[in-house]
């Protein structure tokens, strides 16, 4: 009797903690006008240098299905102009690559402005995208008049050098020159970051604490989400409501089927955590190379629109990223009110502080577990549909980069404490935007990853942790 | 391409020199892993500072011996860095933080900061630091064929490097099987089994993890070295998934063996490129592109990994009663 109460309240409380989830996404779309994503970027990263570039007609018109070529050290690929006159090619060696224009394929009437610019030399680096400009219309010294700027831009920042692993938020490349507005505006973007980061690094808390598992394949959670609403916006068409609520739902399914078929087996075998840990980093890479099976190394945009900034004070910033913020707040008001206000949350912090004890006291610990995964798999989801739209592209790799971010906010504010990986996170997210104000920006990440260390050395219990010998 | 020329290629795997550089760095996790316990999840760090130690300081000038120590050096200075802060702590803290060092020793690499001393992402060409280990060759130059394996005497990918490599894997074995054998090697494996018990006799634990810990990862500059002897240093090249690809050596061939890295290390290339040559010759295009093979093979070994840790965890030579993967 009493179990069958138990079991509805978790139900119940799983269903609103969803509820909570789903319902956020609301807002995502409340101004459909605003909540498209930031403008165009690559998701360049650690192995992956972009070239990219926008072809417009002489009469400002996008070129569509005007192809290119693409050949230079990292082989030869091509690459055709979406319904924007946009194109990118994602290059996976860097070096001088050669971009030929294809003028068969131009549009019906239209010339190259400057013939002998095809074929054009680049040259790309890792880890940043390079434009490669095919201006189409008659020769200026026609006198058409056409402006100079008639034919293709290279698309806004995209010849700043991108972030270390995903792509450049909001960042400026240039550190050293200080100023209050920089800080300040580094400072919102760390906010953001920081609250994102949040989204997924509480379910990895979460796991952590219940089940003594450090979760490596969190990161391919994340990774879902955004991959999710990729393909529902990109191949379905569906709005980006939509999209972000079957992502979430898909990233909750997800977390029942991983603990249903792979981890709960595991408990019951007796398997060890540190031997589940080998697993989960088997698993990890099983999943990366499964999503870059299918979905390639390139960068996948979620959605293509420009993005409408905002200016706040000195801050600037896109509508997305508020909105972004404001689902996440809401979310992690729901999930602060689940863990504190309802019966299923303090028997889930029960588990978290002592399984056995739990166990004693009538809490079905599986059941706890289980709702564990599918919250901290949808929380992670979400966080990588937010993250894929904040950093205007995702790609296979983008949780995995993410990964030691989440496990440096969650080792400081200590390992297995939801509430820590909140704070741990917004500390990681400030960091890494404002380490931009003093060291390169391909290097902020470990700068964050120094600090994960330096807590360990100082205070290994975290931030929020009690003070306990650990080992 | 035909099946005989595949089944070359597969041969050739056996004795190459990557095979022989994972086997090195899987037999410096066997002694972090193996013999001490220490969830080191950093292994590639270690080999990529033994990689820039020993290509910046030959860029410099210094002579082949002087490089090799350098990159020692460097790979020895990481493990005393890495240890202070996590050796007292348990295990899987030392996993976040040997990962975490990792990745940063590649974005350091990597930042265009450095780009003077490191090359940034596009890495240090090969042919600007190969001179001083080609030129100690005792070997006359040309390329030497034996039966179907072809490659040059001296050059890049050559029979040079095989030898070399293989021989030093060869030392590593008798060094572990020595030790193994020794007082030393006893207390870690105590360590490894009971750290309360192996304290509770005496020993300072904290200080035989540190010396496995720098050992290991010394065997895992050297890796690096040899790794990177054949082609160029590429910090992107030897990031988490090598150390993964580490990782899945050890456990595939046994940990806490003499030879089951050696073994591992050989099943993994051969299969790899078995799988990999087989696939792109028996799949038409139309239903698995090039690079999807690739991806295809790095995926069945992140699945392998998952079934070894659950179902054999001690590996093909290793023996289940002697190792019991748990945290500490």
């Amino acid at each position: 009797m009493r179990r069958a109460a138990t079991r509805d309240r978790s139900t119940a409380g799983a269903l609103a903690a969803l509820g909570v989830l789903l319902l956020s996404l609301f807002f995502l779309l409340a101004d459909p006008g605003t909540a498209r994503a930031a403008s165009a970027g690559c998701a360049a990263d650690a192995a992956t240098g972009c070239i990219n570039g926008t072809i417009r007609t002489a009469d400002q018109q996008p070129a569509v299905g005007v192809v290119l070529d693409v050949d230079g050290p990292g082989g030869a690929s091509s690459a055709t102009t979406d319904a924007e006159g946009r194109w990118t090619v994602a290059v996976t060696a860097a070096g001088e690559y050669t971009v030929t224009l294809d003028v068969a394929t131009l549009p019906a009437g239209e010339t190259l402005r400057d013939p002998a610019g095809n074929p054009r030399t680049v040259t790309v680096a890792l880890g940043s995208s390079t434009g490669a400009l095919f201006p189409l219309g008659a020769p200026p010294a026609g006198g058409s008049g056409g402006s100079d700027d008639a034919g293709a831009d290279p698309e806004p920042g995209s010849t700043a050098p991108a972030d270390g692993e995903v792509g450049a938020p909001t960042g400026s490349s240039d550190s050293g020159s200080f100023s209050w507005g920089r800080l300040a505006q580094q400072a919102s973007s760390g906010l953001v970051f920081g609250v994102l980061l949040a989204l997924a690094s509480v379910g990895l808390s979460l796991i952590y604490g219940t089940t003594g598992l450090s979760n490596f394949a969190h990161g391919e959670q994340v990774t879902l989400g955004a991959i999710v609403a990729y393909v529902a916006v990109q191949s379905f068409g569906l709005p980006l409501l939509v999209a972000g609520v079957i992502a979430v739902l898909v990233g909750a399914a997800s977390g029942w089927v991983q603990d249903a078929g792979i981890w709960h087996p595991l408990r019951k075998r007796r398997v060890g955590t540190t031997q589940q840990m080998i697993v989960t980093i088997g698993l990890s890479m099983a999943l990366q190379y499964t999503y870059q099976f299918f979905f390639g190394g390139g960068a996948l945009r979620i959605v293509t629109t420009t993005p409408t900034m905002v200016t706040l004070g000195p801050v600037r910033i896109s509508a997305t990223s508020l909105w972004s913020l404001l689902i996440a707040a809401v979310v992690l008001a729901g999930v602060a009110y689940f863990l504190l206000g309802t019966r299923v949350g303090r028997a889930t912090r029960a588990v978290s502080d002592n399984p056995a004890l739990a166990a004693a006291s009538g809490i079905t610990v599986d059941r706890i577990v289980r709702l564990v995964w599918i919250l901290g798999a949808a929380l992670a989801a979400l966080g990588g549909v937010l993250m894929g739209l904040y950093l205007n592209a995702t790609s296979w790799n983008m949780g995995g980069a993410l990964l030691l971010l989440m496990f440096a906010a969650v080792t400081l504010g200590g390992l297995g404490q939801a509430f820590g990986a909140l704070a741990g996170s917004i500390v990681i997210g400030l960091v890494v935007e404002m380490s931009n104000l003093v060291i390169p920006s391909d290097m902020r990440y470990a700068g964050a990853l120094l600090i994960l260390i330096l807590v360990l050395l100082l205070r290994p219990q975290g931030i929020l942790g009690r003070a306990e010998r650990i080992g | 391409m035909d099946w005989s020329r595949i089944l070359v290629n597969v041969a050739g795997e056996i004795f190459a020199p990557t095979t022989a550089a994972y086997a090195l760095a899987a037999i410096g996790l066997n002694v972090h892993f193996g013999l001490t316990g220490l969830l080191n999840m950093g292994q590639a760090g270690f080999m990529l500072l033994g990689a820039y130690g020993f290509a910046i300081s030959t860029i410099a000038g210094w002579p082949l011996w002087a490089a090799v120590l350098v990159a020692i050096a460097c790979a020895a200075v990481f493990g005393l860095l890495l240890g202070i802060p996590t050796l007292k702590l348990r295990g899987d803290y030392l996993a976040i933080v040997t990962i975490a060092a990792a990745e940063i020793v590649r974005l350091v690499g990597r930042s265009t900061a450095l780009t003077e001393l490191t090359g940034a992402s596009s890495g240090l060409r090969g042919n600007s630091y190969k001179d001083t280990f080609q030129d100690a060759s005792p070997f006359p130059d040309g390329t030497v064929a034996l039966g179907p394996f072809e490659y040059a005497m001296n050059a890049s990918n050559s029979w040079w490097v095989r030898i070399v490599g293989w021989a030093v894997v060869a030392l590593a074995c008798l060094l572990i099987w020595l030790l193994i054998r020794s007082p030393w090697g006893r207390v870690l494996k105590g360590i490894r089994e009971d750290e309360d018990a192996v304290r509770s006799l005496g020993k300072n634990v904290y200080s035989y993890k540190m010396q496995a810990l720098v050992l290991g990862g010394v065997i895992g500059a050297v890796a690096g070295i040899i790794y990177v002897l054949p082609r160029a240093v590429q910090p992107d090249s030897m990031g988490r998934p090598m150390t993964f690809f580490v990782w899945t050596i050890l456990l595939l061939g046994g940990a806490a063996t003499v030879f089951g890295p050696v073994l591992g290390s050989i099943i993994f290339w051969v299969s790899l490129m078995l799988i990999k040559s087989v696939m792109r010759v028996g799949v038409p295009e139309s239903i698995m592109r090039t690079e999807q093979i690739e991806q295809f093979g790095w995926i069945v070994v992140g699945v392998t990994l998952m079934l070894l840790v659950i179902f054999r965890p001690q590996g093909i030579l290793g023996d289940k009663k002697e190792l019991a993967i748990d945290v500490r």
